[in-house]
């Protein structure tokens, strides 16, 4: 919104704090009474744009997500006796008429506000979407993203993005994906489609350097804060914690994982005192509800993972024996070769080289981990470590021709000097 | 008497283009009507655009949904069926149970209800009689 512009306008501070914190559950509701995204979206968008007006003349209502919501509900009656193309006008007016005759409405109760902003996550993660979509439309719904921001954030043009969003609304109304949260049988599948949503907000935020990083950063906060709500709304679910956990224990080295001239640092290389220390222990406390829910899943591995190499106060002291065998959980849930090589490594660490290199070994026949430079790195140094200096030495060969990165390569070349 | 399916094929073209082409909707009113008089209409629906399509497949007893109709390719049209279904998650629930989802894709695309194709038709400025609705689904 402009209002985050001027932070000084009383008015303008009132709109902005609304739009955030009760937009997405004034739309959640509103779409569900509507039964139509965009209708309720540009409602609520009128809502806000009438706040700035009405606010400074009349002043800031005592509760201003109640006023928003009964505001954004006349301009959707108003919007659907314009709008004659809609085939069931009458039976949508009808309701939300019968809704608005509560001219003070009481405001809807926790429980009705919880299932709305689940109903509105599955509608936004839906399968049948696009993921760019899923990503953009869940961002836009339920975060308070700007599509601007949003365009922004994922290096597109804003029109591109307009266009991406416009049409996932479109389809939600013509292919009917329902407004709902998901029967039971299906409930496991599509909320580990919902948590990937997620975690692709994070990583957008977190994987890349480059872009506008405040706007990145907002991509982490929100999909941190978008995290939090799937743990308030589905309590019982263990991965949901799991991936709260994982975000909070990555999110907190965000501030020692570039250096001053902006150049990647690993973790073992980290200033540690650069952690953020309420974050590691909101992750820890996640992580932990998350492990007593006893039902083991991907995310709660990875957190479990990033919190053992982030407590030991270095690489030595780590418990790699431990880590070695989480990986292997991992693989058993998810058998993939780049986290077969992760195990390699641990294993290298906990129990050997020649240990870390029987798990390393059968990798090197993958097509898909060919040019996956890592894989010739991580060979280089197990074989190093096990005195093969000439085995090593072409090892770090193929990884440094694989390497576009020049502060990688120059790490490469310096471990490959070394081995004498 | 023998059944056959006539698929139309059209290339999407731009709103206003679009536009000129519901112009048919009179035509295609009387159409429908002489085709169900003379007896040869077992079923007529038009679909929505393509960009409300989602691909169902099943591999592995895994399903697999995507966004957008199938490609183009070697396969053929095998068939088709329209089910009066809630919601699309009911559509692919019932393209899920089809035995052929194991090898084939199945495309569910929405049926445009004939009240709206009426509005749509109207919309670009045809004249269409309300009892049109009848005769075109």
């Amino acid at each position: 919104m402009s209002s985050r512009a001027q932070p000084a306008d009383p008015v303008a501070a009132a709109v902005a704090h609304a739009f955030r914190d009760e937009r997405a559950i004034v739309l959640a509701t509103l779409i569900r009474q509507a039964g139509d995204f965009q209708l309720a979206e540009d409602a609520v968008q009128d809502a806000f744009e009438a706040a700035v007006t009405q606010w400074r003349r009349d002043g800031i209502p005592a509760n201003p997500g109640a006023w928003i919501t009964t505001i954004a509900r006349r301009r959707a009656i108003d919007r659907l006796r314009r709008n004659r193309s809609i085939t069931d006008r009458a039976e949508r007016l009808a309701e939300l008429t019968r809704l608005g005759t509560d001219e003070e409405p009481s405001m809807d109760d926790e429980s009705t506000i919880v299932d709305d902003r689940l109903r509105l996550i599955f509608t936004c993660c839906h399968p049948a979407l696009d993921m760019s979509a899923r990503v953009a439309l869940t961002l836009r719904a339920l975060g308070g993203l700007t599509t601007g921001e949003i365009a922004r954030a994922f290096l597109v043009a804003e029109p591109t993005m307009g266009k991406r969003i416009v049409r996932a609304k479109r389809k939600i109304a013509d292919a009917g994906i329902p407004y709902r949260v998901p029967a039971d049988e299906e409930l496991p599948d599509r909320l580990r489609g919902v948590l990937r949503v997620v975690y692709l907000i994070f990583n957008e935020g977190y994987a890349a350097v480059e872009g506008d990083s405040l706007v990145r950063e907002e991509l982490c906060d929100e999909a941190i804060r978008l995290g939090d709500l799937l743990c308030r709304l589905m309590p019982d679910d263990a991965e949901a914690w799991g991936l709260s956990a994982l975000m909070l224990l990555h999110d907190a080295r965000r501030a020692a994982r570039v250096d001053a001239g902006g150049r990647y640092v690993a973790l073992e290389a980290q200033d540690r005192s650069l952690w953020n220390q309420d974050r590691i222990r909101d992750g820890l406390a996640k992580l932990d509800r998350a492990v007593r829910l006893r039902r083991p899943g991907e995310y709660q591995l990875q957190a479990a993972i990033t919190a053992l190499q982030m407590q030991a106060p270095d690489e030595q002291s780590t418990d790699w024996a431990q880590i070695a065998e989480l990986y292997g959980a991992l693989v058993a849930l998810n058998p993939s070769p780049v986290v077969e090589l992760n195990r390699a490594v641990a294993v290298g660490l906990a129990s050997g080289p020649e240990a870390g290199l029987e798990v390393l070994e059968p990798l090197l026949g993958e097509p898909g981990l060919e040019r996956y430079q890592p894989l010739h790195a991580a060979h280089a140094e197990l074989l190093s470590r096990a005195g093969d200096a000439a085995g090593a030495a072409g090892a770090y060969d193929r990884a440094i021709a694989l390497t576009a990165n020049a502060v990688e390569r120059a790490e490469l070349e310096r471990r490959m000097g070394a081995l004498g | 008497m023998s059944q056959y399916m006539l698929l139309v094929y059209e290339e999407e073209v731009e709103a206003a283009e679009q536009a000129e082409r519901e112009k048919v909707t009179l035509a295609l009113v009387e159409l429908h009507r002489s085709l169900r008089d003379a007896g040869l209409l077992v079923g007529v629906r038009r679909l929505r655009s393509t960009e409300s399509a989602t691909s169902v497949r099943v591999r592995d007893g895994h399903t697999e949904i995507v966004d957008g109709p199938f490609a183009v390719t070697k396969e053929r049209l095998a068939g088709y069926y329209v089910l009066e279904c809630a919601d699309l998650d009911e559509a692919i629930k019932q393209a899920e149970r089809m035995p052929m989802a194991d090898w084939a894709t199945i495309e569910v695309r929405p049926v445009m209800p004939a009240a709206e194709w009426v509005n749509t038709a109207r919309q670009a400025g045809v004249d269409v009689p309300d009892k049109a609705v009848e005769d075109l689904a």
